[in-house]
């Protein structure tokens, strides 16, 4: 392997509980500790914690802030609350991806933007070249903060528990606030479709709230729980769901993008592509019999054996049984109900097309 | 580590034993513990002809998919379907209920390439 990972602050934990470790957008990472079909079903029914070090932590200062950031994100800066995130994209200026992010307002004209880890350095380059003049104060504080999130139906109790009787802000709240002398930055927020919290702090205190969580109920779980967690909510990932060539109406995502908004970098490429009308759509796929299990970039076809795409993301679903995957389809292809075989080294699995999400809460 | 004593091995991390002229092959301890929740198997079929080496199947993690071979020559005389229904038999129970296929052999000379347990145990240290 050519490069070297980086590490993360919990790593001495990682190794202590047996997690194996694999190579994640430049970072040595616990794909699992055991089994992952136990991590993501303990998330599902109680508790999990993540270590989310690796991605990237941007703060935005400034009376011009709001305008700046509404200038390069997609989704609508001045409408966001104090104390709140969004979803929100940074797009190229043919309206292509380059990450998709949280957007959180704290108190006092202060931004706090979580970037993937694969597009960080990428993300801070692109923010700084349209910051020359100075116009916000923007800070690149990954290298200073670690991060954990605990997802789960359990996971309020877990915060309870670990911050001696705190509750959590709302849904999609932030929280900011010094704990044992440190600074933490709490949001309601996650990537499992259950609820939860993502917490930030120094990167001191990282081992120290992750193994909180652990000793009051959150199993630990690695990538590979993640991928089917986000995976069954139809939540899209970085780099294999979106790209610099997929726009977010291509992807599904157009409620995050306000097209209302005077101007941002991307916009009148998504006028143009919606007033167009869309050739493709990112559909979720659902085998309707079990088999071997369906990855990125298996052949997706439609029942007379033509080949209408490849999925850009696909796993076992372990609260379905079966397979799951996402695929960029022809626009009529892509309809729910529409009957389609993807392809496993020579085998045709039936399936079809199904309405987002895959797993819905009984 | 679970390593029987009683069985061979293979550098791919298979476990034979004999009895008669017909092998049963499946894959150790180390290699379920590797692979960790096993979702799915591809078996051979039953009246395959099979060359040592050959790859006649798959086993299936959720993040892998781990070729199956012959550890020896021969005609698949049988197949354990039960792993269609629940392959994760080869998790709990890798040398027992979770053997994967049979092979009536055509050299029983083929057996001495084959690891004891102290060698696959060094192997695998």
């Amino acid at each position: 392997m050519s490069g070297e990972l980086k590490e993360t602050p919990l790593r001495e934990v990682h190794l202590e509980l047996g997690g194996r470790m694999v190579g994640f957008a430049g970072w040595d990472m616990p794909i699992r500790y055991g089994s992952i079909l136990e991590e993501h079903q303990a998330v599902r029914e109680a508790a999990g914690v993540f270590d989310i070090s690796h991605m990237g932590q941007f703060f935005v200062e400034g009376g011009e802030a709001v305008d700046w950031l509404d200038g390069l994100l997609t989704n609508n800066v001045d409408n966001l609350e104090e104390g709140k995130g969004h979803y929100t994209f940074l797009l190229n200026d043919k309206g292509g991806i380059i990450d998709d992010l949280i957007l959180y307002r704290l108190q006092g004209e202060s931004f706090l933007l979580v970037v993937n880890a694969a597009k960080s350095a990428e993300d801070f380059a692109w923010l700084k070249a349209y910051n020359k003049e100075g116009v916000v104060a923007l800070q690149d504080r990954s290298e200073e903060m670690a991060g954990i999130a605990v997802q789960g139906p359990r996971a309020t109790d877990v915060y309870f528990r670990m911050m001696g009787g705190r509750t959590l802000p709302g849904r999609n709240g932030v929280d900011e606030f010094e704990m044992e002398g440190q600074r933490i930055l709490v949001c309601r927020t996650g990537y499992t479709g259950e609820d939860g919290f993502e917490l930030f702090c120094g990167v001191g205190g990282g081992a120290h709230w992750f193994r909180s969580t652990l000793d009051d109920g959150a199993r630990a779980c690695g990538l590979g729980a993640r991928d089917s967690l986000r995976l069954e909510m139809c939540y899209p990932l970085n780099g294999s769901d979106l790209s610099p060539e997929r726009t977010p109406l291509e992807a599904g995502l157009g409620f995050f993008v306000d097209l209302e908004k005077e101007s941002f970098v991307g916009r009148e490429a998504l006028a143009a592509q919606k007033s167009n009308g869309l050739t493709e759509r990112l559909a979720a796929v659902k085998c309707l019999e079990p088999g071997p299990p369906i990855r990125p970039g298996c052949a997706v076809l439609d029942r007379e054996g033509h080949e209408l795409g490849r999925l850009t993301s696909g796993t076992l679903s372990p609260s379905l049984g079966v397979g799951i995957g996402l695929a960029y389809l022809p626009w009529e292809a892509a309809r729910v109900g529409a009957a389609l075989a993807v392809e496993v080294r020579g085998r045709m699995i039936p399936a079809e097309v199904v309405k987002k999400p895959f797993y819905k809460k009984a | 580590m679970n390593i029987p004593d009683n069985l061979r091995y293979t550098p791919d991390h298979e476990w034979v034993s004999l009895e008669d002229n017909v092998v049963t092959v499946g894959i150790t301890d180390h290699a379920q513990e590797e692979l960790s929740d096993v979702v799915f198997v591809e078996l051979p079929s039953v009246g395959q002809v099979v060359g040592s080496g050959d790859e006649v199947g798959t086993v299936e993690s959720v993040k892998a998919a781990s070729p199956i071979y012959a550890a020896l020559g021969g005609e698949v005389v049988a197949i354990n379907t039960e792993l269609e229904g629940d392959p994760s038999v080869i998790n709990s129970s890798p040398y027992g209920e979770g053997w994967i296929f049979k092979v009536r052999l055509e050299d029983a000379g083929d057996l001495d390439e084959l690891l004891d347990s102290g060698a696959y145990e060094d192997l695998i240290n």
